[in-house]
């Protein structure tokens, strides 16, 4: 009963969410299947709307399903006005406008082949899939809690960007409250005449706030040092990230593998000691650390396997193939040919990709945050709340 | 605990210093108040244990202060965060993390506790400030109260042995507050906190105060016996000033201490004659008010009327839909029902017309505020207003607040910030004016400033209606109350009704001669003559 309590209150470590949709994001790139897109983008969406908490941040992915649809639309507009033409099948024609001598090589208007918009549109889903994966991350897992997940020697900097990302809010709360204020002292200036006095407010109550954050923080311990002095830490860090460079060069431009792979490894080896001792600085526990269980370590596996699918059988040669193997893995269906068009399929080995998208539903619990009714009703609302609406015209 | 040797402090452009050569202990376990009129100093005496003064805030300290034998010359702020706890005025603004358990933990996690002894410590803290079921809420949904109650939790699972608190209660409810005090009081007594508290409103802690620094203003501390120090001081809660018209000696502390000695002098008051107020014409009448933030309803359907020449107190626990009805009265936020003011509802009205019905001062007057200097404010009011230059200047004198134009209006105290926005407001010639939350860090002097420019405006025939926390004020400004509760108003009637027929809401002069209903100072005085 208690490990079930347990197993129920805590979440999925954020970076387990974060291993899975970017195993999305590199296997979105092996294929131009609409269909198999189509159905990873529904998978996804499904998943976070199944086990997102209901924090503000869970909310986002709506902003990246139109940010998605958006690209699809551009992508397909761009196409049709001015992109270049293939295949045979002329779906309608725009009047095409003549362009000079210089623009060479760029049309304007013209034939539309349904070859040519069948290939952009694909290449559009691809994008709108990758972006909808980051999104489908954000949506998951709490950003902070991410933060809180990093090495301690970067400690500052992500307390930074902690404080920046609650800023932003700030600044609109603080905006809506000083225009309503501007409001009721009969000042309605609008454009450009507004901006100065209203930043000038929101500024100084920015710098106002930030100052009494930085004071809290300081009252209440933050930056204590343990005492022990760091020497040579910046060296070690520097002659590492400086031999990883190398070996990431090395393996890039030349053949020399085994010299490039282990300047590579030493040098992130070099980084990790670095940040290790520069951590020790600090004397910062955590509170209640998201502990990593097997649970993570099958939803980070199930992203891999995607990429590893979709990646390793899309990259099989055919002709090398038995027909047998051909039959079942069907590799040519990744990549469904748009000249001649053809009908994209969706095979076996897709299924299965589409089984280890959804496989965290099965791993994982719906988080949603109880709150009890009584104190539901204290909500505060200490001054109007920002979307509630002016009527002033 | 913490000692003062020789202590003098002078911000870095001031003239003069803002502590000077100050010397007093505080022992273990008090609970100390420190009091004086704004801009006297507290806040800086409050920063000045545990080093925010100098270290933070920038200027020079002589002296030592030292807390626990540890010196603040020696030890910055952060080093000091095991000892002393600090809680700021406004807790929103020094929440560094999201929800309520994290928040707590924060300063344990910067002081390095193992985190099976965090686990701990966080489960007692939620308990011994009765927060357990707000754990996981965000910070920003919780209400005023809660939020201190979280804020006074995060600095004590830190395990500190003194609490420093600058103005704990001055956004609360006088029940929110009482919470409040109450915690803290159980802290001193059941965990041996030594407590360091600035506060305003002194009717609200003196009963529990074990000493008090005084900050006449000038650079001075006099420390020493709540009663004694308090006849000294220029400050008059309504207890002092009783004292002071009944020529007791010693000032008392809590209302019990006041009703027995009233009792034993045998004094017992009838009801002070109240003139039957005469008949007056609704200015603003409201029917069937209701206001809605997505499925929170603030404001449901309110009715109500304000009279030309009267001044009404709206009451009511933070949250209760007061700001949202003064919004929705203005016709600035969208609501259902319709409201009138000579036959014109304000919401239909663009803003220029709505402000000349119907103008309001919101809580944070200093929104209203933007241009570089007094003058340029005054002379932009004018223009908005269409009226003659010069009149917002001219209000402001007859407002009895005389500023220099040149001076930064963010420089201003908050009572001359108050009457600046005020005469602002003003200046479009209302019918009914409308106060959000004005005592809000006002001293007594500013306090007793304010309710006689709001009986100067009702005499000249403004309906006024202002909301606010403090009782004590309502007391003396309004006569006719409302209370608001869930949005709804439950009770109307004359200020000596509404007051004195809930507990909560009485203030301290109406418990000492219970049952007569004597509210002020003055009151008392024509009913004991």
């Amino acid at each position: 009963m208690a490990e079930e309590r347990t197993q129920t209150l805590r979440s999925l470590h954020p970076l387990a969410w974060w291993g899975w949709a970017i195993g999305i994001a590199i296997a979105v790139n092996g294929t131009t299947n609409p269909l198999l897109l189509t159905a990873m983008a529904l998978a996804m969406v499904i998943v976070v709307l199944l086990r997102r908490s209901d924090s503000p941040w869970a909310r986002s992915v709506r902003a990246y399903l139109l940010l998605a649809a958006f690209v699809i639309a551009m992508r397909v507009f761009f196409q049709i006005l001015i992109g270049a033409p293939s295949g045979t099948t002329v779906l309608f024609a725009l009047p095409q406008v003549p362009l000079p001598e210089w623009a060479a090589g760029i049309r304007l208007g013209g034939p539309v082949t349904a070859e040519a918009l069948t290939a952009t549109v694909y290449e559009a889903l691809r994008l709108a899939v990758l972006l909808l994966a980051i999104g489908a991350a954000n949506a998951l897992a709490n950003p902070r809690q991410a933060l809180r997940s990093v090495p301690a020697a970067l400690y500052e900097a992500s307390v930074a960007v902690v404080v920046a990302l609650s800023v932003a809010p700030q600044l609109i709360e603080s905006a809506q409250r000083v225009r309503r204020a501007r409001r009721l002292r009969g000042d309605t200036a609008r454009g450009l005449a507004a901006v100065g006095p209203i930043a000038l407010s929101i500024l100084s109550d920015a710098i106002d706030r930030s100052l009494s954050l930085a004071e809290g923080m300081e009252a209440r311990g933050f930056a204590r040092t343990a005492g022990r002095p760091i020497t040579g830490t910046l060296t070690v860090m520097l002659v590492s990230v400086l031999v990883a460079t190398m070996g990431g060069f090395l393996l890039l431009s030349t053949d020399a593998g085994w010299l490039a792979g282990a300047l590579l490894v030493a040098g992130v080896v070099g980084v990790g000691v670095g940040l290790r001792h520069a951590g020790a600085r600090l004397s910062v526990t955590r509170y209640r650390p998201q502990p990593w269980r097997s649970t993570e370590t099958l939803v980070v596996a199930s992203g891999v396997m995607i990429a590893i699918i979709v990646l390793a059988v899309g990259g099989l040669d055919p002709p090398a193939l038995s027909s047998q193997a051909n039959a079942l893995l069907q590799p040519t269906a990744f990549q469904p040919s748009t000249d001649p068009l053809a009908w994209p399929q969706l095979t076996g080995p897709m299924l299965v990709v589409l089984a280890l998208v959804v496989a965290p539903l099965p791993l994982t619990r719906p988080q949603h945050r109880q709150i009890p009714e009584a104190s539901r009703r204290e909500l505060r609302t200490r001054s109007p709340r920002p979307h509630a609406e002016l009527v002033r015209r | 605990m913490i000692s003062f040797e020789q202590v003098s402090f002078r911000y870095l452009d001031a003239a003069g210093p803002t502590l000077d050569q100050v010397s007093f202990q505080i022992a273990e376990g008090d609970l100390c108040l420190v009091i004086g009129a704004t801009g006297s100093g507290k806040s800086t005496l409050l920063r000045a244990i545990n080093g925010l003064v100098p270290h933070f805030s920038g200027g020079t300290l002589s002296g030592r202060v030292l807390v626990n034998g540890r010196s603040t010359a020696e030890n910055r702020p952060r080093e000091l965060a095991d000892v002393v706890g600090f809680v700021g005025q406004d807790p929103l603004r020094g929440f560094v993390t999201d929800t309520v358990e994290d928040e707590i933990a924060y300063g344990m996690e910067q002081l390095g506790i193992a985190p099976a002894a965090m686990r701990q410590r966080v489960e007692e803290t939620l308990d011994l400030l009765g927060i357990a079921d707000l754990r996981r809420r965000p910070l920003t949904e919780l209400s005023g109260g809660q939020q201190q109650r979280v804020a006074i939790a995060a600095v004590l699972a830190a395990r500190p042995s003194v609490l420093v608190l600058d103005e704990p209660t001055s956004a609360l409810d006088p029940t929110a507050a009482a919470d409040v005090l109450g915690a803290i009081t159980t802290l001193i007594h059941e965990v041996g906190l030594t407590v360091v508290l600035a506060e305003h409103r002194l009717e609200r802690v003196l009963h529990a105060a074990d000493s008090v620094l005084w900050l006449p203003g000038d650079g001075r501390v006099v420390a020493g016996e709540p009663a004694t120090v308090l006849s000294a001081s220029d400050l008059r809660p309504p207890l002092a000033g009783l004292a002071e018209l009944l020529q007791w000696p010693e000032t008392p502390l809590s209302v019990r201490q006041a009703r027995r000695r009233v009792l034993a002098e045998g004094l017992l008051p009838s009801d002070p004659p109240r003139p039957i107020p005469p008949v007056r014409s609704a200015a603003l009448t409201a029917t069937d008010i209701g206001v809605r933030y997505g499925d929170v309803i603030a404001v449901a359907s309110v009715a109500l009327a304000l009279h030309t020449g009267e001044v009404t107190t709206l009451l009511g626990r933070n949250g209760s839909g007061k700001s949202s009805l003064l919004w929705a009265l203005q016709g600035a936020l969208s609501h259902t029902g319709s409201v009138s003011v000579a036959g014109v509802d304000p919401s239909e009205l663009s803003a220029t017309a709505a402000r000349r019905l119907v103008t309001l001062v919101p809580q944070t007057a200093a929104d209203l505020l933007y241009l570089p200097s007094v003058g340029a404010e005054c002379d932009r009011a004018d223009a908005d207003a269409d009226a003659a230059s010069g009149t917002t200047a001219a209000l402001l004198t007859e407002l009895g607040v005389a500023l220099d134009p040149d001076r930064d209006p963010r420089d201003l105290s908050e009572g001359q910030r108050l009457a600046l926005v005020l005469a602002i407001q003003l200046s479009a010639e209302p019918r009914v004016l409308l106060l959000d939350e004005p005592t809000r860090g006002l001293d007594y002097r500013a306090k007793a400033e304010l309710a006689a420019i709001i009986a100067r405006l009702a005499d000249g025939g403004m309906a006024v209606l202002i909301s606010t926390h403090d009782v004590e004020f309502a007391a003396t400004v309004s006569e006719r109350s409302l209370i608001m509760a869930e949005g709804e108003i439950i009770i109307e009637g004359s200020t000596a009704q509404v007051l004195t027929s809930s507990v909560a809401y009485a203030p301290q002069l109406a418990k000492v001669f219970a049952p007569a209903a004597v509210l002020t100072v003055t009151e008392a005085e024509q009913v004991l003559r």
